[in-house]
């Protein structure tokens, strides 16, 4: 093998193209562009929903309509035009299957291309799919050994017809409709997502998994996610997006909810590889998701992400530790390519007594990519004995790249103890030097490196997503990470 | 009327005392204007998120002293370090006082703001200067609209100062309210060294607001050690910015020992021109009461080879609240930059609190950055230690705050300045030690 420098390295990641650029041609009922009142109405008829929810849409909508566009984070991209994107779009015969035989072929041959396939998902891991292209529920597997313990896991439009009680009560209750421009702009539009609600003191027996894909053209995506943990359960959750190559910029605005009640625990895992566009810079998915989680007393939430996508991301799941002794986590990679820019992190908001969170976030920025990690941790006045630790790690490949931090810390309490640490570095010539030595090629040094580098974080990722995690860091840092 | 509306009106009045013919009055006219466009920064501005200058503006305060108060010696002796030798330029209510101070142009300048702006023979020396050095915003803008009196401190090449420079504002209380804005412009050339001491002091229980701006040029491989003492009394407010510009192989460092004042805002920028050159800050903070400290500081890495260090320490009781903002830019070109950040914070109180906010945005590969910042309580391992030997549980905890803040001090170069300082923290503390620390 030739010597493989750092340089080839930048060489082979520049000239990368997305693996998972194809697109599948399947009939879509699409709503004309543009945004108004009417939209939503059409939008919540569509989904044949109550009134409130209808209402519930309209306020968001009106909400929505007196913000402005957030710019305060550290991303440059054009802004999109509300107006020029379609609002809904679902695949046009969407009955619903219960077997994948009659599951439209091509969509299968999508998932196959994608290495996901459903059957083969079904037989390695046991994993309850709810699939959504383009935001239309297709295909729920398991959902009657689900059912049997009475864990209800379906597309949110479902939960709002059959389980309106729990939706009213909860939807919007962490992430209220005018939290934030892109939350209500969701809150007003969005066309589907899942809903999972574990009773008291059950423990799901399976991990849920819901694939997310932008298909159609200029469509944006929004998804609604809300997932309820009542006492004492424990549900593990899994989410992965992949897009394809599309050459206008699509917009995804997704929200997620999460409730912990007394003694539960939630993690919520997420594999990101939107398309990140192209090596110019060009195209590429516009990643704004609001993501929340509140916890009550001695409930825990975690929070893991490996985000490898998306031209643009602006991400910053968060967890509101209100219970006492509740536990909030948040681990993260997050690695940007070419143009992409990355600002991402998360906030720890504690209220209650005895509450902990451990906030690692590890960025690789590589190519001429923006990498920024940007997070709050606020102790109140009330949160006696909170304990925090958080930790940035950063790894720059190549000199046209950024990498970022910026902490907000705030303590209110003198029983607080809150550390932070950040580092930022390059991969050290002296570390590649001492794998050479030992007969370990550039190469493989570097995999080695970034792979350690990212440990932590991959660790925490349930056994079969921790497979598609190295993946997904394989492509995007195509030729070291083996 | 307002103190914004208040001040762009009296820039007439302004007007009448200085010669309006000048270099810098064309760039205090810019100024003003700019100050009208942007006003006081408010908690909207990133930079202003965790300071709120309210209450501090609603006094009505005078902006033009009515006369030339004297004062004392024997009055203003203890807020002196007396027992070195020292230059002194020193100010009551801004305006200088000869009979306090001890100046010199004997082969270096250290003088007066004034005469610098208007003797011809300077006038290259500000035109290559002043106001260079400052970031446009609002309060900088402000003081460089009503610039005209402060220290000029103009170092040549190869000297060393022998005598550190106390530079200290007093407020005599004359005024019911009184505003001031000092202007220091200090130039060190190639390879001098330079101790300053500066120190603004309210001697009434009379409100002042110090609206204050520094810049510093640090020319190749100069030595600038910069202690700046603030232990006001809680009728004074002060806003200090500070810019240096660093050049090759240069060192300079910068002391902030914040333990009093109602609100006390450091704007602290280091700009590094060259290569090699070293950054330090450090500061130690202890207040109580509703004092309101708040470190802003950023380091631009602009060369290749170059080093920052910062270290601020505070203690925080009663209602007092602080906050660090440090931001460490390392630009493309900054290979092999070694940026280090530590900010560690101890609250003795509930109604406490403190915001902190170490940032780095770095843009080249080849660097060794890292911050730290924790909050956190004393060791009750270490304090059960202590009193398990006899030592009082106070006298226990002031050990360990002293102990906290000590490697803070340690780079304090002046002897007698240090045991100033450790007695300063003693009293804060509340204790006698015992020994001098």
């Amino acid at each position: 093998m030739g010597k493989y420098t750092e340089d080839d390295l930048r060489e082979e990641l520049k000239t990368k193209e997305y693996e998972y650029g194809f697109y599948t041609d399947i009939e879509s009922d699409t709503f004309p562009v543009g945004l108004n009142e009417n939209i939503v109405k059409a939008i919540s008829k569509k989904k044949e929903e109550p009134k409130w929810m209808t209402e519930w849409r309209l306020d968001a909508y009106r909400e929505w309509e007196k913000m402005k566009e957030p710019d305060w984070a550290n991303v440059n991209y054009a802004k999109p035009d509300f107006q020029a994107i379609s609002y809904y779009s679902a695949p046009s015969n969407a009955p619903k299957y219960n077997d994948l035989s009659e599951v439209d072929p091509e969509l299968l041959a999508t998932f196959k291309k994608l290495g996901i396939s459903i059957d083969e998902q079904k037989k390695l891991t046991g994993v309850a799919m709810d699939v959504v292209i383009d935001s239309v529920s297709v295909a729920t597997t398991f959902k009657k050994t689900l059912s049997e313990k009475g864990i209800i896991f379906c597309s949110i439009s479902e939960a709002i017809k059959n389980h309106p009680d729990l939706v009213k009560k909860y939807i919007g209750s962490v992430v209220p409709t005018k939290d934030n421009f892109y939350a209500a702009l969701n809150s007003a539009v969005f066309s589907d997502g899942s809903f999972c609600y574990i009773p008291k003191g059950v423990r799901c027996p399976m991990e849920l998994s819901t694939y997310f894909r932008i298909n159609q053209a200029g469509t944006g995506q929004f998804e609604r996610t809300l997932v309820i943990a009542d006492e004492k359960s424990y549900v593990s959750y899994l989410e992965g997006c992949t897009a394809p190559s599309r050459d206008e910029n699509q917009l995804h605005a997704a929200v997620v909810e999460l409730i912990a009640l007394d003694d539960s625990e939630i993690k919520y895992s997420t594999v990101q590889n939107w398309f990140p566009g192209s090596a110019e810079g060009k195209g590429g998915v516009f990643n704004f998701v609001t993501k929340r989680g509140i916890c009550e007393k001695n409930a825990k939430i975690s929070w893991t992400q490996v985000e490898t996508g998306s031209a643009v991301t602006w991400k910053y799941p968060s967890c509101i530790l209100k219970g006492d002794n509740s536990i909030g986590e948040f681990y993260s990679i997050a690695v940007t390519n070419n143009y992409q820019q990355a600002d991402t992190g998360t906030k720890m908001i504690h209220i209650g007594k005895n509450t902990k969170s451990t906030i690692i976030s590890k960025g690789i920025s590589a190519g001429k990519s923006q990498n920024s990690y940007r997070g709050l941790v606020q102790i109140n006045s009330k949160a006696e004995n909170a304990r925090n630790f958080s930790q940035c790690d950063s790894l720059l490949m190549g000199n046209e790249c950024g990498a970022h931090t910026f902490p907000y810390i705030e303590a209110k309490n003198k029983t607080a103890q809150v550390e932070h640490e950040a580092t930022t570095s390059k991969i050290g010539e002296d570390q590649i030097f001492y794998c050479n030595q030992r007969g370990i090629g550039t190469e493989k040094a570097i995999a080695l490196i970034v792979n350690g580098f990212s440990k932590d974080v991959l660790n925490k990722l349930p056994m079969e997503f921790a497979v598609e995690a190295q993946k997904l860091l394989e492509i995007s840092l195509e030729g070291s990470v083996g | 009327m307002d103190l914004k509306e208040k001040l762009v009106s009296s820039f007439i009045a302004f007007e009448n005392q200085v010669n309006i013919d000048s270099y810098v009055h064309d760039i205090r006219t810019e100024a003003i204007k700019n100050f009208e466009n942007i006003g006081f920064p408010t908690k909207k501005n990133e930079s202003w998120k965790y300071t709120s200058l309210k209450q501090v503006l609603d006094i009505d305060y005078s902006i033009f002293p009515s006369e030339n108060t004297a004062l004392d010696y024997s009055k203003i002796k203890k807020y002196l370090i007396d027992d070195i030798d020292s230059y002194k330029i020193i100010f009551v209510d801004g305006k200088y006082s000869s009979h306090l101070s001890e100046t010199t142009h004997e082969g270096m300048d250290i003088c007066l703001m004034s005469s610098a702006l208007n003797k011809p023979k300077y006038a290259a020396v500000i035109e290559n200067y002043f106001n260079k050095a400052i970031k446009k915003d609002g309060i900088s803008d402000l003081n460089t609209a009503f610039s005209n009196e402060g220290a000029f401190i103009h170092i040549p090449k190869n000297k060393l100062v022998e005598k550190p420079i106390q530079i200290i504002h007093f407020s005599s209380g004359n005024e019911s309210s009184l505003m001031l804005q000092p202007r220091n412009l200090i130039i060190v050339d190639e390879n001098s060294q330079l101790q300053i001491i500066e120190r603004h002091q309210n001697l009434t229980e009379n409100e002042v607001l110090t609206n204050s701006v520094t810049e510093v040029f640090v020319n190749s491989k100069s030595i600038v050690d910069y202690y700046k003492i603030q232990n006001d009394n809680k009728q004074a407010s002060l806003i200090d910015t500070t810019s240096i510009v660093q050049e090759n192989n240069s060192i300079c460092t910068l002391h902030t020992f914040s333990f009093g004042g109602k609100l006390t805002r450091n704007n602290l920028t280091f700009s590094q021109k060259g290569e090699h050159i070293e950054s330090i800050m450090k500061g130690i903070t202890i207040i109580e009461g509703k004092q309101h400290v708040d470190h802003n500081t950023l380091v631009n890495h602009i060369k290749p080879n170059c080093e920052s260090h910062q270290d601020y320490k505070g203690i925080y009781d009663d209602r007092s609240t602080g906050v660090f903002n440090g931001t460490v830019v390392v630009e493309k070109e900054a290979q092999k930059t070694n940026a280090f950040q530590a900010n560690n914070n101890i609250l003795l109180s509930d109604k406490a609190s403190i915001n902190t906010k170490p940032q780095l945005e770095i843009f080249a590969d080849d660097v060794k950055c890292s911050h730290g910042c924790t909050i956190g309580q004393l060791d009750k391992n270490a304090l059960f230690y202590l009193k398990s030997r006899g030592i009082p549980e106070k006298e226990a905890k002031a050990l360990l705050m002293y102990g906290f803040a000590n490697n803070v001090l340690q780079s304090v170069r002046i002897p007698e300045l240090k045991n100033r300082i450790t007695n300063l923290i003693a009293n804060k503390l509340g204790v006698n030690i015992g020994f001098n620390l």
